[in-house]
C-alpha cells in the first residue's frame, strides 16, 4: 500500500493566500493542483512535503481569453478543458495534438497546465508545445509579477525558474496570422510516458515561404527548441527535401537514453521521423489557415 | 482534520489525517467496498469515482481535496431498486468476468452517457482508455456500453438492484450450469 509520509493540508482561498501560505510554510510547502504528479512521488516517498497548499479552488487561474494577439491560459486549466477548447484547436492546433496523448482522459480530468510545466519532467508534452509556440510564463511572488520566455522557465529536468515562494499564473501564447503547428508522440500504450515525441510551429510569409519556425522534442535530451532550425527553415518553401534537413538537424541536436522503452539509434530516427511529419503537418496547417 | 462531502447524495462528515487518500477513505472509512482499489498508481482505473460528475482516479485524490465536493460510487448508480442502464447493459453483453475493473468501467460509462449520449465505439473506446480490463478484451465492454446508450431509461432485462444487492442472482447451486448464461440474460 502507498500511502504519503504525514503533512498538514492548507487550502488555499486566492493567489495572494496561495503566496502567504508558501512565505508562511517556507521551503518544506508544496503547491498542489491537480495532483498526479505529485501525489505519485509523496505516495513513493520520493516527494515528503510538510505542508501541502492545495489550490484547486483557485477559479481566477482557470480561464482561456483571448486578450488581442495574445491567448491566455490559466495555470489551473485542466487538460480535459485544452483538448476540448475549440479556440484553441483552431489558433494552435499542437496543444489538440499534444492533449490527446497526454497520459488518459480521467488524468486528464484532474492534470492541470500549470502543473505539467512545473512537474518540468523531461517526458512532459506540453513544455515542448510552449516552447514551439513561443509561449511567457506569468509568475506571481512576494515582489509581484514577472514573465519568463519559456527558455528562461525550464532549468532543466524536474527544474524551472519558479521560486519556492512563487507560483505559476498563466501562459500566454503570441497568436500568428498564417501560422500552423503540430505533435506527434510515440509511445507503447496510452498513458505511458513519451518514447519520443516533435512538436512544430510555423508561419507563412505572404507569398507562402516559411516566415518563422520552431523545432522541439520531448524525451529524447534536448531541453529547448532545436537550435539553427529556425535559420534552416525562413525564407524557404516548404517541401519535403526542407523537412529531411530540418529532421536531420532535430536528430543530431537530440541526446537520447538508451531506457526499457528503446535503444539511442531508434530514438535518434524518432526525433528524424517525427520532426518531418510536424513540420509537414504544420506547413500544411498554416496554408490551410492562409486560404481560409 | 475534519472534512465533509456528499457521497451517493448523503452528507458525509469525518475526522482523517490529511494523508488518507479518497479511495481508502470511501473504502475503509466509510465501508464502501464496491470502488476498488488496484495498482495504486493511477494506472488500472479500477478506483474509478465521479467527482461533480467527472470520473477521476480516487487513489491519486486525496480525500481532504474531494471536501466540498459531490462523490459518486458504484453503489450510487441504481436508485430506487432500479439498475442503471449502463449496470443493466453489463449484465445484458457480459461486459465483466472477474468484476474487478467493472465499478470504474460503469462509473466512466455513466459520466461519457451523461455527456455524450450517442457515442460512437471509438469514443467508447477512447472514454475507458485509462482502464485495464484482464477479461473481457474490452469488446463486450464496448457492447455493454452501446446497450446503457440505446436504452436510456433501461428496461428489457428483468434483473432489478435487489437480485443484484441480495446476491439472489449468484446462488449457483440454484442454477443448471448450462443454463448460466441465459439465466442472466433472462
Amino acid at each position: 500500500m502507498q500511502i504519503p509520509a504525514p503533512f498538514d493540508y492548507v487550502r488555499a482561498t486566492s493567489v495572494d493566500n496561495a503566496l502567504e501560505l508558501l512565505a508562511r510554510h517556507g521551503p518544506e510547502s508544496r503547491v498542489v493542483a491537480g495532483g498526479h504528479s505529485l501525489l505519485p512521488m509523496m505516495k513513493l516517498r520520493l516527494s515528503r512535503p510538510e505542508w501541502l497548499i492545495d489550490i484547486n479552488d483557485l477559479y481566477e487561474l482557470d480561464f482561456i481569453l483571448r486578450d488581442g494577439d495574445k491567448l491566455r491560459i490559466g495555470a489551473l486549466t485542466r487538460h480535459t478543458t485544452l483538448l476540448e477548447s475549440d479556440e484553441i484547436a483552431a489558433l494552435f492546433p499542437i496543444v489538440r495534438d499534444a492533449e490527446a496523448v497526454i497520459a488518459d482522459p480521467i488524468v486528464r480530468n484532474r492534470g492541470t497546465i500549470g502543473g505539467s510545466l512545473c512537474q518540468a519532467d523531461p517526458a512532459e508534452d506540453l513544455s515542448t508545445v510552449c516552447d514551439v509556440l513561443g509561449a511567457e510564463a506569468v509568475i506571481r511572488g512576494p515582489a509581484g509579477e514577472r514573465i519568463l520566455a519559456m527558455a528562461d522557465f525550464h532549468r532543466g529536468p524536474y527544474e524551472t525558474a519558479v521560486g519556492q515562494d512563487e507560483l505559476l499564473c498563466e501562459l500566454r501564447f503570441p497568436v500568428r496570422p498564417r501560422s500552423g503547428s503540430a505533435y506527434e508522440k510515440v509511445e507503447r500504450r496510452v498513458g505511458d510516458w513519451a518514447v519520443g515525441a516533435a512538436g512544430a510551429s510555423v508561419t507563412l510569409a505572404e507569398d507562402g515561404t516559411i516566415a518563422d519556425a520552431a523545432v522541439g522534442l520531448t524525451a529524447l535530451g534536448l531541453d529547448h527548441t532545436v537550435a539553427g532550425a529556425a535559420e534552416l527553415l525562413r525564407g524557404r518553401q516548404p517541401g519535403e527535401e526542407l523537412f529531411a534537413e530540418a529532421a536531420r538537424l532535430a536528430a543530431a541536436a537530440s541526446d537520447p537514453v538508451a531506457d526499457q522503452r528503446g535503444p539511442i539509434d531508434y530514438k535518434r530516427h524518432l526525433a528524424d521521423e517525427l520532426t518531418r511529419r510536424v513540420l509537414r503537418q504544420a506547413c500544411a496547417r498554416a496554408a490551410q489557415t492562409q486560404e481560409g | 482534520m475534519q472534512i465533509s462531502m456528499t457521497v451517493n447524495g448523503n452528507e458525509v462528515t469525518s475526522d482523517i489525517e490529511p494523508r488518507v487518500l479518497l479511495v481508502h477513505y470511501i473504502r475503509e472509512v466509510l465501508g464502501l467496498t464496491g470502488t476498488h482499489w488496484g495498482c495504486d498508481t493511477s494506472n488500472c482505473g479500477t478506483c474509478v469515482v465521479l467527482m461533480d460528475g467527472q470520473p477521476v482516479k480516487s487513489c491519486t485524490v486525496l480525500a481532504a481535496m474531494a471536501a466540498g465536493h459531490d462523490i459518486r460510487t458504484v453503489e450510487g448508480l441504481a436508485s430506487g431498486g432500479t439498475l442503471d442502464p449502463v449496470q443493466q447493459g453489463f449484465m445484458e453483453e457480459h461486459g465483466l468476468q472477474c468484476g474487478f475493473c467493472t465499478p470504474g468501467m460503469m462509473l466512466t460509462a455513466r459520466a461519457l452517457l451523461d455527456k455524450n449520449p450517442h457515442p460512437d465505439t471509438t469514443e467508447i473506446r477512447q472514454a475507458i482508455s485509462g482502464q485495464i480490463c484482464r477479461c473481457t478484451g474490452y469488446a463486450t465492454i464496448v457492447r455493454s456500453v452501446q446497450w446503457a446508450a440505446a436504452h436510456p431509461a433501461g428496461g428489457d432485462s428483468d434483473a432489478t438492484a435487489a437480485d443484484v444487492i441480495d446476491g439472489t442472482d449468484t446462488v449457483i447451486e440454484d442454477i443448471p450450469a448450462q443454463t448460466q448464461d441465459t439465466e442472466v440474460k433472462a
